[in-house]
């Protein structure tokens, strides 16, 4: 520990913390640009230049190391003539467009030119003109208002892990620009938005729509992965304007992905389905609400009536609340139909045979801490963005990472030890590597263990040496993985594994509310992909469309077939209006209150941020009001905390699995020439709102995935 | 032309055709090496030598080598690289060019030496991207030494190891900063390094380092050559040896001058011929184009050596003496000054980036007849606000030539802003200038 002094007040740092860290804990602030703690430090903006005591010159607090016994003034007429100075210097080429730039209001030169700039000017020459930047359908540039502070160059290469900017050319002409003839592809691209200071990126969704001292700003959580992402939603006249991350370090940071930060355009989408509607005739009417949950209501009954046993099934898409799902396992109970979320697993039978709730199986800020990680069938970048981001900073503390899986994506990661394996080659080779480390192999593995290993003996023992070298050991299961048909065999042998290496297994589950819908036990036998493409007589439907389907067509083709299809949704897509004869329209997590539980089994809760379009209502008490009108006594919940309360009674977090499945049934035996590829995972065709991002839509990510075929070519492979 | 008039020591008894390895062993070379090597030397011994020679860095900043060398953590385990800094892209200096191009063996006998003394097994020469014919004359020389043993695995068979590599940059003047060299020499954008963490602890790819001058290496077999000791006594306290001066400008015989650190600038002036056409002697900039300007009368008062050139006011710098007779202008001349670090700011830091073009493009308005009379003060306020808060040392580079200029020469800066047009006839300018007087 180190101890000095600013501005007369004493403060202890650690041993090779900053006169920037020092400040900080003392809750003094030091005017700075370039400066950022998640960020290296660049020290070239020279805005935090400070007096230190014994020092010839003023020196940068962010790049200074604090000593024993130093002093510092921050505020001394030599650190302000300092600070001053270089004020003059960041105003003599910048435009001063505050008027009609994006960032004003929000924009740390303007607040820190109040404080230290001159009013006069000094600078009688012409000004220096940047040319603008494509940098892509996300982020708007004004170059010109550059300040060159490194920010957003240093983002995309330590925090996205490749480098898409640079600093080019020299002196006065230096200029922050992308590749030639490339643009910015990171899937967390929208944090260099945050982290410039000034207005040179800007948000291209939100350029010019609206000033942001107009926007009223509400908490909110992230329903387009599992990570639990707190968010600031900004919106004007009830329309969401514009998404921020709101800090939180134990989750996001202070980062938001692509995903999350953009993908709030769909909420404003043209096809927002405002009042129900009900197919007669093959033509679709407005009608009120109560005619139409007696409609559905009614079609329901009848096939429940109809056709028997089974003839029903009520499916969500994960990301729906835990209050939607709570009372959808209710509504399902009262119709005798089978509820489940799990709209992309292919296999139920791991999640049965395991009885446990998948989930990270620790925390988030475990996986830093973690120094041996595995992936098994995972495509980190796209399911969970800011996951990448936690291992990035694993690697740079020295971590060992390992990835098995089929996909030749490079996870930007540096040190990553990838090893491109198809599902059955993966199968056959966590066969070997179990047998290896002498695990008894159930019946099942008898015809894989007799396929040659795509691993020599020396690969294993290397593998085993890097894991049982670290100190935190996980192995994590990644969606691919875990929506495979033998997604139960995988996780079984991986389980055996991570026994015999001391390791902890960690599930990577899709969907924001995916740990959630299990623990409420939205479960079914099968999963909601299976009952999809089972061509059942009924369906109910929350907040999905075919798409979001592990098989999209088959989906759609058993909808066609099915007597009637129900569907609790925020729009009325062309396949929805196809696939279904009554509409309830119901708000989007932006216009009611819910709760989504993360993957690291965080429950987090959030209201409204705009009020509900038009007839819109609240998925849950739609979902009440049917229940209802089914069994004829009337719900008791007059809102959503009472529903999530119910839903989640005390000690629900014993339900978390803390091992994978240890016994399979039924578990045939296995040949290497049936077991399918694993499918792909999509950045932005993952839910209803994301799809209707027009600027998501116009990435290249989303360009390729449209055009893509699901699953994959190497099914042959 | 050649530029080589004198040399005493490392320019000694060299030229175009007596640079190679035999010509090198033929005046002594690599004798102190095998001394060193065969007879056992301790680190220790050879670095106390260089500190009691008082030789400091000839790259600029005039930092006792000896001293520098003890900061090494020889003791760190791993690689530890040498650096020589042949970048030498300072108006006015170019006797680095010649050492490599006439004793580029005294360089690599050098950082052998340095090596062993500092426990580094590798080294770079960083060579000027501009005098492409020198850098491969030193990758020839390098060959020549490998194929001696001088270079290599178990040099001379004493057990040391050694390698060496030439490595060229584009011509960047900031690549010579030693920090931007890394940066380059790693294969990135030469920028420079914020300092703590120096090189001594965070070199070349994060390892010690140590970075020399181009002399400064070339310096060391002759001072062990001749002891510590007497190469002190060849220049004076504080200031050891013989040093090589890049006389430029308006003297009869333009050329390095390999002379004892003392003699007075009045003699080296001579050796020179003197000044052009026997003008008057106007202003001398002593240690290259970064150094402060020195009034003639000053100048001549002056001897050539770190401690008497502070005195004046200004820095013994490279060595690139400067001489300016009266037919310059001296707006026109700081212009061009200017202009340079103008141009060559890496852009990194925001002080030099925005500040360079600033006080170029007002100096520019002055020397074009636009100048206001509140300029001065502009220029003299906006260069101490440069000064000192900075990355590296360019900021203050550019500023003090600004600084000098106006301070000795403040009348005929005011003269510019009030008649809008120069003290200095344009006859007489012309007059002075190479091309009328040779056309
Ligand atoms: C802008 C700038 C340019 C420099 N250029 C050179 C150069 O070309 N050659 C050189 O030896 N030192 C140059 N230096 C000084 C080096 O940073 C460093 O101090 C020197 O190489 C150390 O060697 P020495 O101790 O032997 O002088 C430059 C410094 C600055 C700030
Ligand atoms: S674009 Fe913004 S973040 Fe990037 S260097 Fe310029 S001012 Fe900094
Ligand atoms: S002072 Fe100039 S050259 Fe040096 S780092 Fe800063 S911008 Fe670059
Ligand atoms: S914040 Fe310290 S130099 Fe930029």
């Amino acid at each position: 520990m180190l101890t000095l002094e600013i501005d007369g007040k004493p403060v202890e740092v650690e041993d090779g913390a900053t006169v920037m860290d020092a400040a900080n804990k003392l809750g003094i602030y030091i005017p700075h640009f370039c400066y950022h703690k998640k960020l290296s430090i660049a020290a070239n903006c020279r805005m935090c230049l400070v007096e230190v005591e014994r020092a010839p010159k003023p020196l940068p607090a962010c790049a200074t190391p604090a000593t024993n016994g130093m002093k510092v003034r921050t505020h001394s007429r030599k650190a302000i003539t300092a600070q001053k100075g270089v004020m003059e210097f960041l105003l003599i080429n910048h435009p001063l467009d505050c008027p009609i730039c994006d960032q004003g209001g929000e924009c740390q030169l303007q607040d820190l030119a109040v404080g230290y700039g001159q009013s006069a000017h000094r600078f009688a020459e012409a000004k220096r003109v940047v040319a603008d930047k494509d940098l892509g359908p996300l982020i708007d540039t004004f170059m010109t208002r550059c300040i060159n502070c490194t920010r957003c160059v240093r983002f995309l290469a330590e925090i996205g892990g490749f480098q898409e900017l640079g600093q080019a050319f020299r002196g006065e002409h230096a200029e922050i620009l992308p590749f030639l003839g490339q643009t910015v592809h990171s899937e967390i691209s929208g944090n260099v938005i945050d982290l410039c200071p000034v207005g040179a990126l800007t948000s291209k969704p939100f350029l010019y729509r609206a000033r942001t001292w107009e926007l009223t700003r509400r908490r909110s959580i992230s329903p387009h992965d599992a990570w639990g992402s707190n968010l600031i939603v900004q919106s004007k006249h009830d329309t969401v304007k514009r998404v921020l991350p709101l800090e939180f370090e134990a989750i996001n940071e202070c980062w938001l992905s692509d995903r999350d930060r953009f993908a709030y355009e769909g909420l404003n989408a043209s096809d927002r389905l405002t009042r129900p509607m009900v197919k007669t005739d093959g033509r679709w009417v407005e009608v009120a609400w109560q005619t139409a949950l007696e409609v559905a209501a009614n079609r329901l009954a009848s096939v429940a009536e109809e056709n028997g046993d089974d003839a029903l099934a009520f499916l969500a898409h994960p990301m729906s609340t835990v209050e939607e799902l709570y009372l959808l396992k209710a509504l399902g109970a009262a119709f005798g139909a089978a509820v489940d979320t799990r709209i992309r697993q292919r296999d139920a039978r791991a999640d049965l045979a395991r009885g446990k709730v998948a989930w990270l199986n620790g925390s988030i800020t475990e996986i830093v801490e973690s120094d041996g990680h595995w992936f098994l069938g995972a495509d980190v970048r796209r399911e969970l963005p800011l996951m990448a981001v936690r291992l990035r900073a694993a690697a740079k503390a020295g971590a060992r990472i390992v990835r098995w899986d089929d996909s030749d994506d490079d996870w930007r990661i540096p040190g990553v030890d990838p090893h491109k394996l198809t599902a059955p080659a993966m199968l056959v080779a966590l066969v070997h590597f179990a047998k290896h480390l002498g695990v008894t192999l159930p019946d099942w593995a008898v015809g894989l263990v007799q396929q040659p290993s795509p691993l020599s003996a020396a690969e294993f023992d290397a593998l085993s040496a890097a894991l049982r070298g670290a100190q935190k050991r996980r192995i994590w299961l990644g969606r691919p993985l875990r929506a495979h048909p033998n997604a139960a065999e995988f996780e079984w042998l991986a389980e055996a594994i991570a026994g015999a290496l001391g390791a902890k297994l960690g599930w990577l589950v899709d969907g924001a509310n995916a740990v959630g819908a299990a623990v409420v036990g939205a479960q079914a036998t099968q999963t909601a992909h299976q009952l999809a493409s089972a061509g059942k007589a009924g369906y109910l439907l929350v907040n999905l469309e075919p798409e979001d389907f592990a098989a999209p067509d088959a989906v759609a083709d058993s909808f066609a077939r099915a007597r009637t299809v129900v569907a609790l949704t925020p729009y009325a897509s062309e396949s929805l209006k196809a696939a279904a004869d009554v509409l309830l329209p119901i708000a989007p997590f932006t216009e009611t209150s819910g709760t989504l539980v993360n993957i690291e089994g965080r429950l987090q809760s959030f209201t409204a941020v705009v009020r509900p379009r038009e007839m819109t209502r609240p998925g849950w008490k739609v979902l009440a009001a049917l229940t209802a009108m089914r069994t004829g006594r009337s719900v008791a919940y007059t809102a959503s905390d009472a529903v999530r309360d119910a839903a989640l009674p005390q000690g629900w977090r014993t339900q978390l699995a803390q091992h994978g499945l240890t016994a399979i049934a039924p578990a045939p035996t296995l040949h290497a020439s049936a077991i399918p590829a694993f499918d792909r995972v999509t950045l932005y065709q993952g839910d209803m709102i994301v799809r209707r991002s027009a600027s998501l839509q116009a990435t290249d990510d989303a360009k390729a995935e449209r055009g893509a075929t699901i699953p994959s070519e190497e099914a042959a492979a | 032309m050649s530029t080589l008039k004198l040399g005493q020591m490392i320019l000694k008894d060299c030229d175009e055709s007596r640079w190679r390895l035999a010509d090198y062993e033929a005046r002594g070379g690599y004798q102190v090496l095998r001394r060193i090597l065969t007879e056992n030397w301790s680190q220790e011994r050879v670095i106390e030598e260089v500190k009691t020679s008082a030789l400091r860095g000839r790259g600029g900043a005039g930092f006792p080598t000896g001293l520098k060398w003890s900061f090494m953590p020889r003791q760190f385990p791993g690689e530890k690289y040498v650096v020589c800094n042949s970048d030498e892209g300072e108006p006015g200096t170019f006797k680095d060019r010649d050492i490599l191009r006439y004793n580029p063996h005294s360089v690599i006998e050098g950082m052998i030496i340095a090596g062993y003394a500092m426990g580094a097994s590798c080294g770079y020469n960083y060579i000027h991207g501009e005098i492409f014919e020198v850098y491969e004359r030193f990758e020839e020389a390098l060959e020549e030494a490998r194929r001696a043993g001088y270079l290599g695995e178990n040099i001379l068979g004493s057990g040391f190891h050694f390698e060496l590599y030439a490595h060229h940059g584009y011509g960047a003047y900031i690549c010579g900063e030693e920090t931007a060299l890394l940066e380059s020499i790693e294969g990135k954008k030469g920028q420079p390094r914020f300092k703590p963490p120096f090189p001594a602890s965070y070199g070349l790819y994060g390892k010690p380092t140590t970075i020399n001058n181009t002399e400064t290496f070339a310096s060391v077999p002759f001072l062990l050559a001749m002891g510590g000791e007497q190469f002190l006594h060849l220049g004076k306290p504080n200031n050891g040896g013989m040093k090589i001066f890049s006389v430029s400008g308006h003297v009869n015989r333009p050329g390095n001058y390999e002379i004892p650190m003392g003699t007075p600038f009045s003699e080296l002036l001579e050796l020179a011929g003197g000044v052009r056409g026997g003008r008057k002697l106007k202003a001398v900039i002593p240690g290259g184009s970064s150094a402060p300007v020195v009034p003639g009368d000053v100048m001549m008062e002056c001897t050539m050596d770190y401690d008497s050139i502070a005195q004046a006011g200004s820095m013994l710098g490279s060595g690139a003496v400067i001489v300016m007779d009266e037919t310059t202008c001296m707006v026109k001349a700081l212009e061009r000054l200017s202009y340079f670090y103008y141009e060559e700011s890496c852009g990194q830091c925001t002080p030099c980036r925005e500040g360079t073009g600033w006080l170029y493009r007002i100096v520019h308005r002055i020397e074009h007849g636009q100048g206001r009379v509140e300029d001065l003060e502009l220029l003299e306020s906006a260069t101490s606000n440069i000064m000192g808060r900075t990355i590296c040392a360019l900021g203050d580079a550019a500023s003090m030539p600004v600084q000098s200029f106006i301070k000795h020469f403040r009348d005929e800066f005011l003269y510019h802003i009030e008649h809008k047009r120069c003290l200095v006839p344009p006859e007489v300018q012309w007059a002075g200038s190479d091309i009328y007087v040779e056309a």
